[in-house]
């Protein structure tokens, strides 16, 4: 709470008040990257230059040490500070580099040994662009799914553009209608391939490691819940008549029933392998090995489940066209691929905001 | 097959099921929201269990298990429940027994 007493030379102020002021800066950040407070109530008018505002030395503490030296001295000192202000900017510049090159270093190994632990070559998460083949064993399936994958994607990318054409230049409910089918068989061809990967490894299916990481954490059972996917869409369906409201919001409650019963079945199987491995001696590893081969097999039961997820998926999609007109199912299958494609950006900012925290 | 026929029509709502299939019992879990209390015929431990597997594939029944049967008919499995509950023609097929 000081108060500037202007003095009789320009822009200086009263040296106790002054005094007053350091203390309330002393030990704060303020000293080194603050503006100059104004110094030196002593210095002649010419050598008000070196102490003024523009000065971002702004070190206000030594004003009082300095007090009483010969200019020669003081310019010299404010040159330094100069220097070392310099120095200090151009270190943590060198700090914040080497900190998040290392960031990036931890992600790479990261990723490079997950790669490994799944034996098949990278290119599961979006965020890296160019797939590295980390695994000593590669799984040919999945490293097919991988591929056909990203044919598939770019697929849906050419018809995203045709829908938004034919949406914008208010296309016909016929030319509508063809698009919506085109992207119902679109969906149903990524359903079979994942049917196939599945029976090669339905982990990989259920964890959804082809998608990015945000993606997979609004993931349920290898793909997107529908039930959600409806509360989506439905907020760029306005406006909707009656029958239309009622009727999606029968589907979704219909959906989120057969959601739950699937999810209670998988805590089953859950409870089941737990009961398979679980027991015996601690520490006993490979006493374990067959209740471990045995609950492997088990696991093989998830595979009619990535099945059920994925038709339920499907006679979802099949609803929702059946309830809303061409313009609105084709609006509908437009906002899928906008909220996937959101969901992907989210996971690289997500990533990269990662990389920058230091 | 007769046993399955007998049972089915014996049934409001019969599922016929494996002890050791959780799909199975996600479907009688789907039933249990639904407020109905179907009867629940584990087949594996049926001594024509073997018989009546066959049959119902046999009868297209794509699991074979689980198998739904509601007011005698062969309804479907898991694929062809779901499906008709997403579009709606489930409940009122339940409707008699809730």
């Amino acid at each position: 709470n000081t108060q500037f007493v202007p003095s009789r030379r320009m822009g200086l102020c009263d040296p106790i008040h002054q005094i007053v002021m350091w203390d309330d800066f002393k030990g704060s950040d303020y000293l080194d990257s603050s503006p100059a407070m104004m110094l030196d109530f002593e210095a002649k008018p010419e050598q008000q230059q070196v102490f003024s505002k523009n000065n971002t030395s702004g070190a206000s503490h030594r004003y009082d040490q300095e007090a009483t030296k010969p200019d020669k001295v003081l310019r010299r000192l404010a040159q330094n500070r100069e220097a070392a202000r310099k120095s200090r900017l151009r270190k943590k510049a060198y700090v914040q580099q080497l900190e998040s090159c290392k960031q990036r270093l931890v992600q790479i190994e990261r990723e490079l040994h997950q790669a490994k632990k799944q034996g098949f070559s990278a290119g599961h998460s979006s965020e890296t662009t160019t797939p590295h083949h980390g695994g000593t064993t590669l799984n040919q399936c999945v490293v097919a799914f991988e591929n056909e994958y990203r044919n598939w994607a770019e697929a849906q990318d050419r018809h995203v553009d045709d829908l938004k054409r034919a949406l914008e230049s208010n296309a016909g409910d016929s030319e509508l209608d063809a698009l919506v089918e085109r992207g119902m068989k679109h969906y149903s061809h990524l359903f079979s391939m994942k049917a196939s990967v599945a029976k090669a490894d339905v982990l990989y299916v259920m964890s959804g490691l082809w998608r990015s990481s945000a993606e997979r954490f609004f993931f349920w059972m290898g793909g997107f819940r529908p039930s959600e996917l409806i509360k989506v869409l439905a907020v760029h369906l306005e406006p909707l008549s009656e029958q239309q409201r009622l009727d999606v919001s029968n589907l979704r409650q219909s959906c989120q029933q057969a959601e739950d019963a699937l999810s209670h079945g998988i805590e089953k199987l859950h409870q089941i392998i737990a009961d398979m491995i679980v027991g015996g001696r601690l520490g006993d590893g490979n006493c374990h090995l067959p209740e471990i081969s045995a609950a492997a097999g088990k696991i093989d039961s998830l595979v009619r489940f990535a099945g059920q997820a994925d038709h339920l998926r499907q006679e979802t999609l099949q609803q929702v066209t059946r309830i809303l007109s061409p313009r609105q199912a084709a609006t509908c299958f437009l906002a899928m691929s906008d909220y996937f494609r959101r969901l992907q950006t989210l996971s690289s900012v997500w990533s990269t905001r990662q990389r920058q925290t230091t | 097959m007769e046993k399955i026929s007998k049972l089915a029509s014996e049934n409001g709502i019969l599922i016929l099921s494996k002890s050791t299939c959780c799909l199975c019992y996600a479907v009688q879990m789907l039933f249990k929201e639904l407020r109905v209390h179907p009867i629940v015929h584990e087949i594996d431990h049926d001594p024509e269990g073997k018989e009546m597997e066959k049959a119902l594939v046999r009868m297209g029944c794509s699991g074979p298990v689980p198998a739904v049967f509601i007011g005698g008919k062969l309804v479907g499995s898991t694929n062809e429940v779901m499906s008709m509950h997403l579009s709606g023609a489930l409940l009122p097929l339940l409707g008699p027994y809730q």
